[in-house]
C-alpha cells in the first residue's frame, strides 16, 4: 500500500508537467497579449514605447523558452510568480479566494451527500414505485437545471420576497458565522442540488445493480434482516462509484463555479478564473490551471485510497 | 423676448434633466457611501491606468491641478489650483495654488509636488509607464518661483491645454515620495484628496475614510466610502435594487433602468446624458476590397444612423447620431451640418441606391466578409447585429465574429480582420483625444484601419494649435467632412449614459464622462 501510494504520488509530476506545457503554449498561441488588453481595453492612445516598456517589465519580450524556463523553475521552488495584472504574488491572490471556494465546495458536498445517499437508497429500494418516480424526477430536474440559473432564481426570489440579497463581500466564518453562512448557504444550495442529483442517480443505479448480486440473495436466504443486508452488504459495496463521483464533483467545484460565483458576486477561484482569462493574465491563468489540475489529481488519488477502505478486497500490490 | 424666455426655460429644463436635478437641501455630514464598480483597478498609479474601474475607487484619494465644474461641465475650475492665468500667446500657464494643503501622511503640499508630478507624466523615469505622456509633449519647462506658484511654459500653443490640466488621470503625487521611488504610486495610495486610503481587499472591495485635514473647508461630507467590485451586470443591478449599494457610476442599460424604476419607483433618481463614447466601423485598408474608398463609402452609406440610433436606444446604451465629436459638445457638428456628410443623410433609400452604384463601379459583387466585434454584450452585440442587417439591405453579407477581448484587440492591432466594430471612448470632450483614432496609422496606435491620410494629420495639427474656438471649429468641420468622405473609420452611433442612484445620495452630478466628477468631495447622504 505504501509503495502504491508513493508510486501514485510521483506519477503526479509528469501529469502536472504536461498540463504546464500545454497551458503555457495555448495561452501564447492566441493573438494579442495582456499589455494590449490592459492598456487598450478602455480606448485612448498609448504610445508603442509605453507598450514595449510594459512588455519588457513583464518579461514578455523574452524568448518563449526562457519565459517557460523561468516560470517552471520558479514553481519547483514554490514561487508561482506575480500576477501580470495586479503585480501581487499569485499565491496571495489565490490564497485570498481559496477559503471561500473551499467552503462553498465543502458545504455543497455535505448537502449533496446528505441528500443523495438516502434518496438514492430509497429510490433503489422502492424501485419502480411512485416514490422512485418522484425521486428520479427530482434528480433529473437537478441535472437539467444549471446551477447558475438556479442561483439566479434564488437571488431573484430573495430580492422580490424579502427585498434582500446575500452579503456582497466575504466574511470568514470565524469572524462572523451568521454573516458568512447567510452569504454562502445560497450558492451551496444552488450547486449542491445539481451535485446531489448526480450522486442520487449514481447511488440508485449502483445499488440496484448490487441488490441483484448473489451475495445479497445469499444473505437474504440466510435470513439476515433486510436493514442489515442493505447497510452491511449492499450500500457499502455500492459506494465505490458514488465516492468517485463525489470526489470529481468536489474537485470541479474548486475552480468550476465560474458563473455561479459571478451571480452571487463571490470572490472565489471561479470568478478569478474568468477575470484572469479575460485579462490574459498569463501567470495567474497558468497557476490556476495548475491548481485545478492538482486538485483533480489529488482527489482522484484520495478516492483510490478510499476504495481500499471501503472494499477490503481491493489491495494495491 | 418670448422666444428668449422659452429658450431659457428649455435650457433650464435640459440642464435639470442632464444633471439629475439640483439639490436644494442642506448637506448633512456623516455616513458611508457604498457603490458598485464593475471591475477592479490593476495598479494604484493614476498615470499608468486607463480604466473607469480605477477612477471610481482611487480618484477620491487625490486632487488634480484643475478639474471640471461638477454642475457645469465642461467648464474648468481649480482643484489644487486656486487661480490661473494664460499668456495671450498661449505659451505660459501660471497657476496659484491653494495654501495649507496637506498630503495624507501629514506632509505639506507645494508647487514642487506639481512639478514632480508633471515631470513624471511628461518625462517618465526608467521603469515608469506614463500613458498620457503625449498630451504634455508641448511643455518646454515647469518652473516653481515660490511654493504656491507653478509656471508651465509651452513650445507651441495647444488649444486643449486647460482640458489636459483638468484630466482626472493627473493625480498630484508627493515629490518626496517620487524622489524616494518613482514607482511609489503603483503600490501605494497617498494623495491630498478628500478621502484617505484604508483598505483594498483584492477582488472584493475598496475602502476610504474622510481625510480630516482636507484643505476644502467642511468637506468631504461623508465619513467614508466603500466601493464594492461586482463584475456581473445582473448582480450589480440586484445590489442596487436591494439598496446594498446606492449607486454605480459607469452606467445602466435601458432595460436595467426600467427594472429599477419599476421596482423602486420614487426611491431613485435617474440621470441621463450623451456619453463621450462612440462605436465606429473600421475598414482594414490592407485587405481588398477595403482599400477602395468607393467600397468603404458604400458600406457607410448603407447604415441608417438616424433610425438605427432611435431603435437601438430602446435596448442598448446608445442613442445619438454624431460625427467625430460627441453630439452636443460645443465643437461638434450640428445635425444640419451632419446631414451633409456621406452616410448621415436622412434619405436612406437615396443613400443605399448610391451605395449600390459605388459597389458596382468598384466591380464588387456579392461582397462577403467577416465582421470583427467585441464579445461585450452591451452595446457591442446589438450594434454589431444592426450594422450587419444594414449591409444586408444592399446585398452585402457580413459574418459576425466576437472573440474574447484579448483576441479582439490582438486582431484589430495586427490587422487580422476585414471590417471591425471599434470603440472611441475618452475621459473628456477634446478634439485632440477623439481625433487620434483617425490619424494616420504611423502617428496613432489606435488607428486600426492601418491607413495613411496626411490631410487628416495636417488638419489635426492645425486645429490643435488654433486658440480661437470659432476658427478651430471651422477646421474641425473640414477635417470631419474629409474623414467621413474617405471613410477609413466611420462613427455609427454615440453612447448614452444612464445613472440610477438612490435618492438619499446627494451632491453627485451627471456628466458625459464616467471618468469625471468622481472625487466624492461634495457627495452627502440624507439618512
Amino acid at each position: 500500500m505504501l509503495r502504491y501510494t508513493i508510486r501514485r504520488f510521483f506519477l503526479m509530476i509528469p501529469t502536472l508537467l504536461g498540463v504546464a506545457v500545454l497551458v503555457f503554449l495555448l495561452l501564447r498561441a492566441m493573438p494579442g497579449d495582456i499589455v494590449e488588453v490592459r492598456m487598450l481595453m478602455d480606448g485612448g492612445q498609448v504610445s508603442p514605447e509605453a507598450l514595449a516598456l510594459e512588455r519588457a517589465r513583464l518579461g514578455l519580450d523574452q524568448p518563449l523558452i526562457y519565459q517557460f524556463y523561468h516560470w517552471i523553475t520558479g514553481i519547483m521552488v514554490g514561487d508561482f510568480g506575480t500576477s501580470m495584472w495586479t503585480g501581487r504574488p499569485v499565491i496571495e491572490e489565490i490564497g485570498n479566494r481559496l477559503g471561500l471556494s473551499l467552503q462553498v465546495a465543502i458545504m455543497a458536498t455535505i448537502l449533496a451527500v446528505m441528500i443523495s445517499i438516502p434518496l438514492g437508497t430509497i429510490s433503489a429500494i422502492y424501485n419502480n414505485t411512485w416514490i422512485d418516480h418522484v425521486i428520479r424526477a427530482f434528480a433529473i430536474a437537478g441535472l437539467a437545471v444549471p446551477s447558475f440559473w438556479l442561483g439566479m432564481l434564488i437571488i431573484l426570489g430573495l430580492l422580490l420576497t424579502f427585498n434582500w440579497i446575500p452579503p456582497l463581500t466575504y466574511t470568514p466564518i470565524w469572524e462572523d458565522p451568521i454573516r458568512n453562512l447567510s452569504q454562502l448557504i445560497w450558492p451551496a444550495i444552488a450547486v449542491g442540488y445539481r451535485y446531489s442529483a448526480v450522486a442520487t442517480r449514481m447511488t440508485r443505479s449502483t445499488l440496484l445493480e448490487v441488490l441483484q448480486e448473489d451475495y445479497i440473495r445469499t444473505a437474504r436466504a440466510k435470513g439476515v434482516y433486510e436493514r442489515l443486508v442493505l447497510s452491511r452488504h449492499a450500500i457499502r459495496n455500492a459506494m465505490l462509484p458514488v465516492v468517485t463521483v463525489i470526489g470529481l464533483e468536489f474537485a470541479f467545484l474548486i475552480g468550476g463555479l465560474v458563473v455561479t460565483e459571478q451571480v452571487f458576486n463571490l470572490n472565489g477561484i471561479g470568478k478569478l478564473f474568468v477575470e484572469t482569462v479575460t485579462r490574459a493574465d498569463y501567470t495567474m491563468v497558468q497557476a490556476l490551471v495548475m491548481l485545478v489540475a492538482a486538485f483533480f489529481i489529488i482527489i482522484n488519488f484520495v478516492v483510490d485510497l478510499l476504495y481500499a477502505v471501503l472494499d477490503p478486497r481491493i489491495r494495491y500490490s | 423676448m418670448k422666444l428668449r424666455l422659452g429658450t431659457l426655460i428649455l435650457g433650464l429644463a435640459a440642464f435639470a434633466l442632464t444633471t439629475g436635478g439640483v439639490d436644494a437641501q442642506t448637506p448633512k455630514k456623516g455616513g458611508i457611501l457604498k457603490f458598485a464598480v464593475g471591475a477592479e483597478p490593476p495598479s494604484y498609479d493614476c498615470h499608468r491606468e486607463t480604466s473607469f474601474a480605477f477612477i471610481h475607487p482611487v480618484r477620491p484619494h487625490y486632487n488634480t491641478l484643475l478639474k471640471f465644474d461638477e454642475a457645469n461641465y465642461p467648464k474648468v475650475v481649480g482643484d489644487l489650483a486656486q487661480s490661473w492665468t494664460v499668456s495671450p500667446d498661449g505659451l505660459t500657464y501660471t497657476f496659484k495654488l491653494h495654501p495649507n494643503v496637506k498630503f495624507h501622511d501629514g506632509s505639506a503640499f507645494s508647487s514642487a509636488d506639481v512639478k514632480a508630478t508633471y515631470e513624471r507624466i511628461a518625462h517618465p523615469p526608467q521603469g515608469v509607464v506614463s500613458i498620457r505622456k503625449a498630451a504634455y509633449e508641448d511643455i518646454a519647462s515647469i518652473e516653481t518661483p515660490d511654493p504656491l506658484t507653478v509656471v508651465f511654459k509651452l513650445k507651441a500653443p495647444n488649444a486643449s491645454m486647460l482640458t489636459n490640466f483638468a484630466s482626472p488621470w493627473d493625480c498630484i503625487y508627493s515629490a518626496a515620495k517620487l524622489k524616494e521611488d518613482p514607482r511609489y504610486p503603483e503600490k501605494n495610495v497617498m494623495g491630498t484628496g478628500p478621502f484617505k486610503f484604508v483598505e483594498h481587499a483584492a477582488g472584493s472591495h475598496w475602502v476610504g475614510e474622510r481625510f480630516k485635514d482636507y484643505f476644502v473647508k467642511d468637506r468631504p461630507y461623508l465619513d467614508g466610502f466603500r466601493a464594492i467590485f461586482i463584475t456581473n451586470t445582473s448582480a450589480r443591478v440586484n445590489a442596487l435594487q436591494a439598496g446594498e449599494v446606492l449607486a454605480e457610476f459607469r452606467g445602466q442599460s435601458p432595460a436595467d433602468e426600467k427594472k429599477l424604476k419599476d421596482a423602486l419607483g420614487d426611491k431613485i433618481n435617474v440621470a441621463e446624458s450623451p456619453w463621450v463614447c462612440s462605436l465606429v466601423v473600421t475598414f482594414n485598408v490592407k485587405r481588398k476590397p477595403f482599400d477602395d474608398v468607393r467600397v468603404r463609402r458604400a458600406l457607410s452609406l448603407a447604415i441608417d444612423r438616424w433610425k438605427g440610433a432611435e431603435a437601438l436606444s430602446k435596448i442598448a446604451v446608445v442613442r445619438h447620431v454624431g460625427g467625430v465629436l460627441r453630439p452636443g459638445y460645443e465643437l461638434a457638428a450640428s445635425n444640419a451640418e451632419l446631414e451633409t456628410y456621406p452616410g448621415f443623410g436622412r434619405d436612406i433609400n437615396k443613400a443605399r441606391a448610391e451605395a449600390k452604384k459605388l459597389l458596382a463601379e468598384a466591380g464588387v459583387k456579392d461582397l462577403k466578409f467577416k465582421f470583427l466585434n467585441r464579445n461585450v454584450p452591451m452595446p457591442y452585440t446589438p450594434v454589431g447585429v444592426f450594422v450587419i442587417d444594414q449591409w444586408r439591405q444592399i446585398g452585402v453579407t457580413a459574418e459576425h465574429e466576437q472573440p474574447e477581448t484579448k483576441a479582439y484587440i490582438g486582431n484589430l492591432r495586427s490587422g487580422n480582420y476585414d471590417v471591425g466594430l471599434d470603440f472611441n471612448c475618452d475621459a473628456v470632450d477634446d478634439p485632440n483625444l477623439q481625433l487620434l483614432k483617425y490619424l494616420s496609422s504611423d502617428k496613432s496606435t489606435i488607428n486600426y484601419g492601418h491607413n495613411i491620410d496626411r490631410k487628416v494629420d495636417e488638419l489635426y495639427e492645425k486645429q490643435k494649435r488654433e486658440l480661437d474656438p470659432k476658427k478651430r471649429a471651422a477646421i474641425l468641420r473640414e477635417l470631419e467632412k474629409h474623414i467621413l468622405t474617405e471613410a477609413n473609420t466611420v462613427p455609427v452611433v454615440w453612447w448614452h449614459r444612464i445613472i440610477v442612484t438612490w435618492k438619499q445620495m446627494h451632491g453627485w452630478h451627471m456628466s458625459p464622462s464616467h471618468y469625471i466628477n468622481q472625487d466624492l468631495q461634495n457627495v452627502w447622504l440624507d439618512q
